[in-house]
């Protein structure tokens, strides 16, 4: 082989070898997704079913995210801790029991119709113990929404006159302001189901739906129903 | 046609130390330049831009205006490493102008700036080589997503930045695909001149485009972007971090494009040699000149919409924000008022390339040479006026769909020329099915499916179905797959040899034809059908019962990759290990290219040439008073 | 030996195959081109078919072209034989001009009268439509958001419903608009496509034919969940559909009191950057 010909080898080989790593770390970064938690069985709930425990909070905090610490974000709870993700795995054909612990203040719904809870068992949820089907569309806060299976649960948000607001997840009730929700709702069959937030509530981004409005593991994931 | 040209001596190493070479205006300073530019820019950036002026920055940890002067800090610092400053401040001190740079320096010359058009042409080719492979990789991850009826692989964010990566990078690489190579490198030579009417403004297209796709690559530290290779607002705008790679990317691109068309305008109407009338030039280079009046055209609409995109995105102008008093129609308008003509800055080289090459491998003159020629100039004008096809179901004036329908259906007719030229040239020929030959039949049979069913969607009621569906996605990659890159590779293996002096391996070359060729339609084809069904663009969830259609695709994706993957292993074999010697005219060919000797040297010619007549002087002439058809008309 | 008339053979090869291919894409294939839900989607059918037959004669044309030329004007294995110095013919380019426009600017006016006749064949004809339908007609806004659809019944209150209900043989009036980005409502089965965009009010004319479940598909890109934006709509018959609007208005009477009054365009604030 000619010197010509090693040193274009050796360049080639360096850019191939530089192009493969490339080509690893846009695969690894685009097929990366949050972990998928499952929800708790809880047999001793009304109608069996399992047990779905989140958190709304205002800003996600530097601990679980370097990057964007000031995106509102969801949280679930599983093991005993906060986790980051937005993958919930719930058994089909089954009863899911959801409580929302809402940290956040309220941004309004841009659209008023998904102030009206719909899609839960008796069409209902408990807002802080009591039973309500809908709220004032300017107080929601976040919204949990199925719309695949009809499920849009509007979350009101803590007064902007708390006294106590939680300024970084992770949120703990007892020493933060806040509202909580429960509502169930049933499951059907197997698929991986969109959820999302409706309220704009990603915060400087054009019309509130950018961010983490669109990005896994914030304000929207996926229900795997197995 | 008469030449002479001498044999000259090929360019010389200049013997000096290696750390003594590194130590300069060469490639790895203009890396190092650049990411001192980026973090210069990116630090403007933040003190502009943080805490105070800009609310929305604190409460999305994001700094548009960092980005962007970041990318600007770091293309100005690259380009200046590069060594593109020298010339402009040593004319400003009173230095004599040198007009040659870098033209004898050995392998070193082709990773710098150099004004010799064949050194560009040949880096042209590897640059946008390697970028067309990354493109494809992504295509690999698409198709390997779409396996699945719902996310499963790639997120559903991930996979529009995926897709969004795939379009913009084949775009904005492809834009110059033949242009950058094949033109750069022998238009020069097919008219007669030394060198480009702008050598240094030709290296800086290269070097611009290779800016462009380290940036468009980067777009994934920055979070992607999701609005596909369209850009449309105000999703745009809505857009994380990332989408400002995009902005950039595409500017840059688009000052290419514009600088590039440029060059080749001045080239071909001021350096033809004495005797090369515009009815002598070949037809390749009046494809490279129609394809050059578009992008100096089209492509500055571009640079100003992705500005005002820019400035709505920083600084809060309304420019496409209805609530502000924007419109989300205007960026539509603007950007396909670019996009149009830009496909045709696709299609219209393969059009060049396979008439050029018909000739030589039918053994007759170009039939139809005034007919192909108002073709392409026809295509050119045309496609100034059809762009709201784009935007038929949109929602825009209902009077002005019957007229871009007629428009559109009307540019069909220049295409058509062309495939009458082709089939003209064929008539009673003597075909030999070499594989540049076979690639150019190929591109025949596909550009002919890609644009019958332009025509189907040029119609306004049929588009209302197909619009925004699968169907659209087979047609415009038949265009520019089927069309552009089956006549690029044609290119390739026509024209290399004569480039590199080297010859590629026969059966490997076959082998990726016909791989390339079955699977690219096995791929391509039942496109129409899921649009036809109904399965919408840029989506990763789809229909269950569309799942099988797409399997298929899937997997005749892969075999087309794997065909690239032969073109690639031919490639390196025979130009780095085997490198056996290429016949001087293997083809046969009268054009000026193959007349001058291989390596081609610094300067072409010895002596400038004269032309009298076109490079098409094949085929036995009629006997007079015979049976032929009198050669009529032109 | 003399060469064989391939100028007879081949019209004869191409006639042939015309004449067969025809009747198949014509009575086979043609159905397969469209959907039937509604007469804007059974004018589009049409519409499809016809472009299919014209295109196939053009497409056998220079395929079948292809494999002839490719099969009998071949040069002999390491052969160096010239073919003829032909350069041109008049008559031929004349022809072929003139054919491919007549087609062409055939297919022009059949397509706009096409257009026309189906007060838009189902698309979105922006705010002011070319042809509107005369006689009554049943209006129903189609509001777009990130990432759902919902739609507003003016003529029953303002409800606005999660899910699209229409009754069947009625001319119906889609109102579409957007309360962001630009997004795209499709009505697979009834041959809609209109784009959403923010501030504008995009009209389409649609009379479904039969009783039938349609899918409802986002078609412009906008956002993570574009793919995601897919529902599922319903035509039913007069008697059913007004028992189905009465149950909505009931079920949906606490969000209807707090919806904006109905109107052709809503720009919902904040209009810029929100949170």
């Amino acid at each position: 082989m000619s010197v010509f010909a090693k040193k274009v080898l050796g360049v080639s080989t360096a850019v191939a070898v530089l192009g493969v790593l490339i080509g690893f770390y846009i695969a690894s970064w685009a097929t990366s997704f949050p972990t998928s938690v499952a929800s708790t069985f809880n047999p001793s709930a009304a109608g069996g079913g399992t047990n779905l425990t989140l958190e709304t909070v205002a800003a996600i905090g530097r601990k679980y995210s370097p990057t964007h610490p000031d995106w509102v974000s969801y949280l679930v709870r599983s093991g005993g801790k906060w986790v980051h993700s937005t993958i919930y795995k719930v058994p089909a054909y089954s009863v899911v029991h959801v409580t929302i612990y809402q940290y956040d203040s309220p941004t309004g719904l841009r659209n008023p119709f998904l102030s009206q809870v719909q899609g839960t068992i008796g069409g209902t949820m408990t807002l802080d113990g009591k039973t309500v089907d809908s709220i004032n569309p300017e107080e929601a806060s976040h919204t949990f929404a199925v719309p695949d299976l009809g499920v849009f649960v509007p979350l009101p948000g803590v007064s902007e006159e708390a006294k106590n607001p939680c300024e970084e997840a992770p949120c703990e009730t007892s020493t933060s302001d806040h509202r909580t929700i429960t509502f169930s709702f049933r499951t059907g069959k197997k698929g991986r189901y969109r959820w999302q937030c409706f309220v704009p509530c990603g915060a400087g981004y054009l019309f509130g739906n950018g961010g983490p409005m669109q990005t896994l593991g914030y304000m929207g994931g996926f229900l795997d129903v197995v | 046609m008469s030449t002479t040209a001498e044999s000259a001596s090929t360019p010389q190493p200049t013997g000096r130390a290696l750390w003594r070479r590194l130590l300069g205006f060469n490639l790895l300073s203009a890396v190092l330049l650049g990411v001192g530019g980026y973090y210069v820019g990116w630090f403007i950036g933040r003190q502009i831009g943080f805490e105070g002026s800009f609310h929305y920055q604190a409460k999305t940890d994001e700094n548009d205006v960092a980005l962007l002067l970041g990318y600007f800090g770091g293309v100005a610092g690259f380009l200046i490493g590069l060594g593109f400053a020298n010339y402009p401040i040593s004319r400003l001190l009173g230095r004599p102008p040198s007009l040659r740079e870098k033209e004898g320096e050995g392998i070193g010359r082709y990773f710098g700036l150099c004004t010799d058009h064949k050194v560009v042409g040949i880096q042209y080719l590897v640059g946008i080589g390697v970028f067309f492979f990354v493109g494809g990789l992504n295509a690999m991850l698409i198709r390997a997503e779409l396996l699945h009826d719902t996310p499963t692989i790639v997120g559903p964010n991930q996979y529009l930045s995926v897709v969004g990566i795939h379009g913009s990078m084949m775009m904005g690489m492809m834009t110059s695909g033949v242009l950058g190579p094949f033109a750069n490198y022998f238009v020069p030579i097919m008219i007669g001149a030394r060198r480009m009417a702008f050598p240094r403004v030709e290296a800086l297209t290269f070097w611009l485009l290779m800016a462009a796709g380290f940036i468009l690559v980067s777009t994934i530290f920055f979070g992607g972007f999701p609005t596909g290779w369209t850009g449309y607002e105000p999703l745009n705008d809505q857009a994380v971090m990332g989408m400002d790679s995009y902005i950039c990317f595409f500017a840059l691109v688009g000052i290419s494009m514009a600088l590039l068309g440029l060059n080749m305008m001045a080239t071909i109407i001021t350096m033809r040699a004495p005797g090369l009338t515009w009815s002598r030039l070949p037809i390749f280079v009046w494809s490279v000149f129609a394809t050059a009046i578009l992008m100096v055209l089209a492509a500055p609409m571009l640079i100003a919409t992705l500005l005002m995109a820019a400035l709505d995105r920083t600084i809060d102008t309304s420019f496409f924000i209805p609530g502000g008093g924007g419109s989300s129609y205007l960026f539509q308008n603007l950007f396909w008022f670019f996009g149009h003509p830009e496909v045709y800055v696709l299609a219209l080289p393969g059009f060049g390339i396979v008439l050029e090459l018909l000739p030589v491998f039918t053994r007759k003159p170009l039939w139809g040479y005034r007919l192909a020629v108002s073709g392409m100039l026809g295509v050119t004008l045309l496609s100034f006026f059809v762009w709201q096809h784009h935007l038929f179901v949109s929602g825009i004036n209902a009077d002005l769909r019957p007229f871009y329908m007629l428009s559109t259906e009307i540019i069909s007719v220049p295409t058509g020329f062309i495939f009458l030229c082709v089939m003209g040239t064929l008539w009673k020929g003597r075909i030999s099915a070499t594989v540049p030959m076979l690639f150019c039949l190929a591109w025949a049979f596909n550009f002919l499916i890609g644009g019958t069913s332009g025509v189907v969607l040029s119609d306004v009621a049929t588009d209302v179905q197909l619009h925004g569906s699968f169907f659209v996605m087979a047609h415009f990659h038949y265009t520019i797959m089927g069309g552009l890159v089956f006549s690029f590779f044609a290119a390739i293996y026509y024209w290399v040899p004569k480039m590199t002096g080297l010859r590629f391996n026969e059966r490997l070359a076959k082998w990726h034809f016909w791989l390339m060729f079955i699977s690219f339609n096995s791929t391509f084809l039942p496109l129409f059908a899921l649009g036809i069904m109904g399965m919408p663009r840029r989506v990763s969830s789809y229909e269950p019962s569309l799942q099988g259609l797409n399997t298929w695709v899937s997997i005749s994706a892969f075999v087309l990759g794997f065909s690239m993957l032969i073109f690639i292993v031919n490639t390196v074999c025979s130009m780095i290990f085997a490198r056996q010697p290429a016949e001087s005219n293997r083809w046969r060919s009268k054009s000026i290219e193959w007349q001058v000797p291989t390596p081609v040297p610094v300067h072409n010619f010895d002596q400038i040439p004269t032309f009298d007549s076109d490079p098409y002087d094949y085929g036995t002439p009629p006997v007079v008073g015979g049976a032929q058809p009198s050669a009529a008309g032109a | 030996m003399s060469e064989p008339n391939h100028a007879r053979r081949f019209t004869t090869i191409w006639v042939v195959a015309t004449v067969i291919a025809l009747p198949i894409v014509i009575f086979v294939l043609g159905p397969l081109l469209g959907q039937s839900g509604s007469e804007q989607a059974s004018g589009q059918r049409t519409d499809m078919t016809v472009l299919a037959a014209v295109a196939t004669p053009i497409i056998l044309l220079v395929m079948l072209y292809l494999l002839y030329s490719v099969i009998f004007f071949r040069q002999p294995t390491g052969g160096a034989l010239e073919g003829p110095a032909v350069r041109g013919d008049a008559r031929i380019q004349t022809t072929w001009i003139v054919v491919t426009s007549t087609i062409v600017l055939g297919l022009a006016v059949f397509g706009t009268v096409q257009l026309e006749a189906d007060y838009g064949s189902g698309s979105g004809n922006g705010p002011t439509p070319l042809t509107v339908p005369s006689g009554p007609k049943l209006p129903v806004q189609v509001i777009a958001q990130q990432w759902y659809f919902t739609y507003r019944y003016p003529t029953y209150g303002g409800v606005e419903t999660p899910h699209l209900v229409l009754p069947v043989n009625k001319m119906i009036e889609l109102n579409v608009t957007s309360l962001d980005i630009i997004h795209s409502f499709w009505a697979y089965q009834l041959g809609v496509k209109a784009d959403a965009n923010p501030n504008v009010n995009n009209v389409a004319f649609v009379k479904p034919t039969k009783v039938e479940t349609f899918d409802v598909r986002c078609a412009e890109l906008c956002g993570i969940w574009h793919g995601a934006m897919h529902d599922k709509g319903k035509v039913v018959s007069d008697g059913a559909f007004n028992t189905w609007i009465h149950e909505q208005q009931a079920r949906f009477a606490a969000a209807t009191k707090v919806l904006p009054p109905y109107s052709k365009t809503y720009l919902p604030e904040p209009t810029r950057r929100g949170g």
